[in-house]
């Protein structure tokens, strides 16, 4: 929940940027950096680490505001984000000197191969690390997203995951409008993959799928993640309008109240 | 004098030279995409093959997944056809490669219409242009086997960012000499001349030797300039050559527009103007028919050098 405020409030902040897919990703990423994955915040470059490639960069604000809360930087750096001269840009970018960021990354397609060649290179060092990759349900129709899919079962990568954020949503419309991507999970099991499907906004269902992944099978694991987008601010939800807008500040303002309503725990005596 | 040792394509250099590297370096792996015998990666695919991953057809897949395995402290080598190696993979050069800053060696085989009877579609003659304009990129074209084999060696053991290595595929004289100094981003002077100066770069520095003998018959003094490392590009040896010489005659197989002409112009141009001419392709896709016949029909011949350098050195 506070990961999504602060989402809201860099995107105030800087003006610009995605807020419908960075609210609805909020509990995949709390999972994995919160339960899933071995990191250490204060030792960024440790060579052990799992790895996150977010191939979907426009969705950084939700990567930035849960590396930020994981101690990574800062809090206060959020709201420099897509700033002149912040470490926080608009799409993610190593050469700025984040630490946590994983890949410079923003142009559909590509880091779903990257997470490919990392998943390789730890095989050929034998060494235990696992890549998780978040990918979009519209990116799917990247052709090379595919080309990645079919060297990934290839070479049994089970040490890498995707995540497929599933909010049936992209800038023109519904992705089924814009070109559908169904049947899904039939695509992936084709292409060699194990295949989990949950519900992206539910933190217990998410953990839970995240612990039956076999990381030894030989199989590289994809979870469709059912998300809605601009999850947790009733009034955008499902609402593409909000992929690639910001809040003006009396917006976020509504919108942090909407959030703080939407958590207020039911039946609760206090 | 330089002398043929024997015709040798570039691509077997380069093979060489990857195998060396990887010889030298545990860290190197190869990438292949169906093609790896004809862009010379066989040699290293048979040394190593638990370091060798075939990936397919499927370029765009080759590259990033390259960037991945840089970001894990690999050394990967990428080599297939330029006209994909180049073309079909900009944009995961430009983001994956390029922006993240990682040491990915990209090798352009079939570069140039010496490639002969596959005619335009695998005929590379835009790739200078294309990967000289990314940020980050070192771009090399060796002029001959030996030197290819070299340079190659050094970008992967010496460089520590992205590199294009462009190479051809039709056996051309090698007679550059392993001993030879040879630094990434230094040109070489082959011979002396104050006329003019040819600045030739891959196959085309051979051409520029024998087009400078030629001149020599009818006392015109050429001076001949190897530029294999087209971006950093040697910056010195150019602005001495217009000074010293008054006029630069460049050799390219390749689009003049945009590509090493534009390279050398760019610099002679803020430093020190003087009458230029390029030679190249000028804005039109290559055909089928024998490399040599491909050659002199576009001008990229010995004969049409020696015609250019002289009405050059007229505008002086």
């Amino acid at each position: 929940m506070q990961i999504r405020q602060d989402v809201v409030r860099s995107l105030a902040a800087a003006g610009s940027g995605h807020l419908g897919g960075s609210l609805g990703l909020a509990d995949v990423f709390t999972v994995l950096y919160f339960n899933m994955m071995n990191h250490q915040p204060e030792n960024p470059s440790w060579p052990d680490r799992d790895r996150l490639v977010l191939s979907i960069g426009h969705v950084a604000p939700v990567l930035y505001a849960t590396l930020a809360t994981a101690g990574y930087f800062p809090k206060e750096e959020l709201l420099t984000l897509r700033k002149l001269g912040s470490r926080l840009q608009g799409h993610p970018g190593r050469d700025h000197g984040l630490a946590g960021l994983e890949l410079s990354a923003g142009s559909l397609g590509q880091g779903i191969s990257v997470a490919v060649g990392m998943a390789i290179s730890a095989k050929m060092d034998k060494k235990k690390h696992r890549i998780f990759c978040i990918n979009g349900d519209g990116e799917l129709q990247e052709g090379s997203v595919w080309e990645a899919a079919m060297s990934a079962a290839h070479y049994k990568l089970d040490n890498l995951t995707v995540i497929v954020d599933r909010n049936k949503l992209q800038i023109d419309g519904k992705v089924s409008d814009v070109m559908e991507i169904e049947p899904l999970k039939e695509k992936w099991e084709a292409f060699g993959w194990e295949v989990n499907e949950c519900d992206g906004n539910n933190i217990a269902e998410i953990f839970q799928t995240f612990e039956n992944v076999d990381y030894t099978n030989g199989k590289p694991t994809v979870i469709i993640a059912n998300t809605i987008m601009g999850k947790g601010v009733k009034s955008i939800e499902n609402d593409y309008n909000w992929h690639g807008k910001a809040p003006s500040t009396a917006e976020a303002d509504q919108f942090i109240r909407e959030l703080l309503s939407a958590n207020k725990p039911q039946n609760s005596k206090f | 004098m330089y002398k043929n040792k024997g015709d040798k394509p570039t691509k077997s250099g380069f093979g060489e030279g990857v195998h060396e590297a990887a010889r030298q370096n545990k860290k190197v792996v190869g990438i292949g995409a169906d093609i790896t015998k004809s862009v010379g990666m066989n040699l290293f695919a048979d040394s190593f093959p638990e370091r060798f991953i075939s990936m397919g057809i499927a370029e765009q897949n080759c590259m990033a997944a390259a960037a991945g395995m840089a970001l894990s402290g690999k050394i990967p080598v990428f080599a297939t056809y330029a006209v994909f190696s180049a073309m079909r993979t900009t944009d995961q050069i430009r983001i994956s490669v390029c922006y993240n800053n990682v040491h990915v060696v990209i090798g352009g085989a079939h570069a140039g219409i010496s490639v002969g009877p596959d005619g335009a579609t695998h005929q590379a003659l835009e790739d200078i242009a294309i990967m000289r304009v990314m940020p980050n990129m070192t771009v090399i074209s060796p002029c001959d086997a030996t030197q290819a084999k070299i340079a190659t060696q050094k970008a992967i053991l010496e460089l520590n960012g992205p590199v294009y290595i462009r190479f051809g595929r039709e056996a051309v004289p090698d007679f550059t000499f392993e001993v030879q100094e040879f630094e990434i981003g230094l040109g070489q002077q082959l011979r002396t001349g104050n006329d003019l100066t040819i600045f030739a770069t891959g196959h085309m520095v051979w051409e520029a030797l024998q087009a400078a003998e030629i001149l020599s018959k009818e006392n015109i003094s050429a001076r001949v300039v190897n530029i294999h490392t087209i971006k950093p590009i040697d910056e010195k040896i150019i602005i001495k050559a217009a000074k010293e010489t008054g006029a630069i005659l460049t050799v390219e197989e390749h689009q003049v527009m945009g590509g090493f002409g534009s390279a050398v112009a760019e610099v002679v141009v803020k430093h020190h103007p003087v009458p230029m001419e390029m030679i190249g392709m000028n804005d039109q896709f290559g055909e089928s028919g024998q490399p040599n016949e491909l050659m002199e029909k576009y001008g990229l011949s010995a004969e049409n050098i020696v015609l250019k350098a002289k009405q050059l050195i007229q505008r002086k």
